[in-house]
């Protein structure tokens, strides 16, 4: 920004000294005096501009870069053959490994490599053929080892890139497309669950989920806001679901963010983070971000300094607290794991040693062959296919099992994708919203949605009689649209003789709005019509309606 | 003459024989069992053993070994170090915090900055264009186990190991329990 502006004050010397060459130029001397008088009050502007500029300061802008644990979803835990599920008897799902007896080793899972591999692939990562695995030392009762086996040198994917959008705009429904870079994918393990027992002081351990395989993202600090912030997870967590490397519930712990945000000016260097954790969902990461946000700015405005902590967001109230136990800047003492030797990938079949079984081999060529249909393939296809917005599609997607429900609306009905989209996102969704159901639990189904379609295309209901059925069957499911029609009458009212009656009506009893139609005022129809349609209790055709009107009052 | 001269005198005797056959050495303890019989038949015994070298695999006649007939090591001398480094109290403190070990009184420090300055022997050693090695098995390919259950369902041998459970928990102190201060000890 200092950068521009500084560019347009240099521009405007510049187009200033033509224009005096071009006025004077045969008195050089002159020239000269008024170039650098106007020059000096030019450059004095500038200054002041920028004195000014100074002591109301640049805007503080927030940075934040996320760091993202995704449980692997796989049978077996990372290094052991114990299981994994979310919920079991405390410390039934442990084995030697995992509680750390002397004398244990770890193995590593087939599955958990892939699952990184193709996590890589997915986000367009570097795979680095070569990976190394590292002890990262730190006392805690929930990691019996005193340590875990991670990858901090050489992680197995690495410069990759998640491309997300969300609807912004004034009125929220442009399509903004933004970016982050990811800086490294790496496997370690996870810890133990601890629970605090404070009124006894003391703290009970299950190691049902130590050991288990987590994948970590560590995204750079490219966002800004919350809602990027909380637009990067979504995405993240569609890709996750679609390869089927992680169900991504942040309710029960499977996909954990923890956002580091500072403040700063921009141009200046980046300002002291703090790192959010406790964080269960994509609305209450948004919430804490821009709560911390906020925090650092009225700290620096009020001149203290923001501290390098370790804060913990309460959803309840909505505020970060700085959380207990928190020593100061940790030493991990990273140390190469002496048990593990390199982890290689392969490119090709060929490559991979001869005298090596199969399924001692993960091949980077067949697992990109087996990866699906990533989400935005998906939001292209749809647009290609039904010719619908990128916005329309986005949310589609965005929502589970929405893509499905259209699809199947689109197959049985002879409406065009462009109606259906209307109602699906609109229609359904916010009645989803409003109940807080997902799209599973809907009491309409995309047979029902698409009957009463047809009805609508056939010429037998109007479109708003169209929304009440619908409201209709929302309420009670088992019957069909046609019954409620019949039922509450609402099939279209094409009697013309009729129409005209009600219409002559509405505009004998309305004369000033008629003339000011007459006057030039068009709007006012759409009162007349709307005050016919409540005659006909919104049966009446509403282009036949309008041209009568229009007729009448013409 | 005592054992210990027995096997002295044995060992002075291979050495000299050279290393280019391995032989089967005889322990302290054999040579003790053996004084139990005569001592004369003892050293027919023991010549006979010197006399039929065992020719292993690796022992080869018209090779030279890569093990020195004389030892070539040097012992490193101060000046070659890197100056020693202080170790402050705070530092102390933290290694403490870190590894869990005592430092508690002047000896332990003494002991420690030995143990640094034997350490700093390695940079005298010259690593350019070598990569460190991490562990001995980096040649070997990476063992990859099927994703299939294999352990686990033993919670009650694992919970009889703690003193203290509590329905099928194990109980920890509430949090990290900070260590006593440097004034406070």
């Amino acid at each position: 920004m200092a950068a521009s502006s500084a560019g347009i004050g240099t521009l405007l010397c510049k187009n200033i000294n033509k224009q005096i060459e071009i006025f004077y130029p045969t008195n050089r001397r002159y020239t000269w005096c008024v170039i650098r008088r106007i020059c000096t009050s030019i450059s004095r502007f500038r200054c002041q501009g920028q004195i000014k500029r100074k002591s109301a300061p640049k805007e503080l802008v927030g940075v934040v870069g996320l760091e993202v644990h995704a449980q692997i979803q796989s049978i077996t835990k990372l290094f052991s053959g114990s299981q994994v599920r979310f919920q079991a008897p405390p410390n039934s799902l442990v084995s030697f490994f995992d509680a750390s007896l002397p004398g244990t080793l770890p193995v590593l899972n087939r599955r958990c490599v892939e699952a990184a591999v193709m996590t890589g692939l997915a986000l367009d990562c570097v795979i680095n053929r070569k990976s190394l695995f590292d002890r990262k030392h730190y006392f805690y009762a929930d990691l019996p080892a005193g340590y875990q086996i991670t990858q901090q040198r050489r992680p197995i994917a690495v410069d990759g890139t998640l491309t997300y959008s969300h609807l912004g705009g004034t009125r929220r429904n442009t399509l903004i497309t933004k970016s982050v870079r990811i800086k490294q994918i790496q496997l370690e393990q996870d810890s133990g669950k601890s629970l605090h027992d404070d009124r006894r002081g003391q703290t009970l351990i299950d190691l049902n989920r130590a050991g288990v395989g987590l994948m970590e993202l560590v995204m750079e600090p490219d966002m800004s806001c919350g809602e990027e912030a909380a637009a990067a997870v979504r995405e993240l967590q569609l890709i996750l679901q679609a390869l089927g490397t992680c169900q991504g519930h942040m309710d029960e712990g499977q996909l954990r963010v923890d956002a580091n945000v500072s403040v700063h000016r921009p141009g200046d260097p980046w300002g002291v983070r703090t790192e959010v954790k406790n964080i269960n969902s994509g609305r209450n990461l948004a919430r804490a971000i821009d709560y911390e946000i906020q925090r650092q700015v009225g700290v620096l405005k009020n001149g203290g300094t923001v501290q390098n902590e370790t804060r913990s967001f309460d959803r309840k109230s909505g505020h970060t607290l700085p959380m207990r136990d928190k020593e100061g800047l940790q030493d991990y003492r990273f140390m190469p794991e002496p048990n593990l030797p390199p982890l290689i990938v392969y490119d090709r079949p060929s490559t991979a040693p001869p005298c090596v079984h199969p399924s001692q081999v993960v091949v980077l060529e067949e697992v990109r062959a087996g990866l699906p249909e990533l989400p935005r393939a998906r939001r292209t296809r749809l647009v290609e296919s039904y010719d619908i917005l990128p916005e329309h599609s986005f949310t589609l997607v965005n929502e589970d099992g929405l893509t499905d429900y259209f699809e199947a609306v689109v197959k049985e009905t002879k409406a065009g994708p462009r109606k259906v989209i209307g109602w699906v996102n609109q229609v359904l969704l916010g009645l989803l919203h409003h109940h807080s159901l997902s799209v599973s639990q809907s009491p309409v189904t995309p047979q029902m949605l698409a009957q009463l379609l047809n009805l609508q295309e056939n010429g037998q209901i109007s479109s708003s009689v169209a929304k009440q059925v619908f409201q209709e069957l929302w309420r009670a499911p088992g019957k069909t649209a046609q019954q409620i029609i019949q039922e509450q009458d609402l099939g279209i009212v094409s009697n013309t003789t009729e129409i005209h009656r009600i219409c002559q009506k509405v505009v004998d009893s309305h004369p000033d709005q008629v003339q000011a139609i007459r006057g030039g005022n068009k709007k006012v129809l759409n009162k007349l019509m709307g005050l016919v349609q409540k005659e006909t209790k919104g049966r009446a055709d509403p282009v036949l309606v309008r041209s009568i009107l229009e007729e009448k009052t013409s | 003459m005592s054992v210990v001269n027995y096997t002295r005198t044995l060992q002075k005797v291979i050495l000299n024989i050279g290393p280019r056959c391995y032989h089967r050495w005889v322990t302290t303890a054999s040579v003790a069992l053996r004084i139990r019989d005569s001592k004369q038949n003892f050293r027919c015994r023991l010549w006979c053993g010197l006399l039929t070298p065992v020719h292993y695999q690796y022992s080869t006649e018209g090779n030279t070994s890569k093990v020195p007939s004389v030892a070539t090591w040097e012992p490193v001398l101060e000046n070659q170090l890197p100056p020693a480094k202080q170790v402050p109290a705070d530092l102390v403190d933290k290694l403490e915090r870190l590894a869990l070990v005592d430092f508690p009184n002047q000896e332990g420090l003494v002991c420690l900055k030995k143990a640094i300055r034997f350490a700093d022997q390695l940079h005298v050693v010259d690593t350019e264009g070598v990569d460190p090695m991490d562990s001995v098995l980096e040649n070997r390919a990476l063992y990859l186990r099927e994703d299939a259950v294999a352990e686990g369902d033993c919670a009650d041998r694992l919970l009889q190991l703690s003193k203290d459970t509590v329905e099928e928990y194990f109980v920890a102190p509430p949090g990290n329990i900070p260590l006593p201060g440097r004034e406070e000890c």
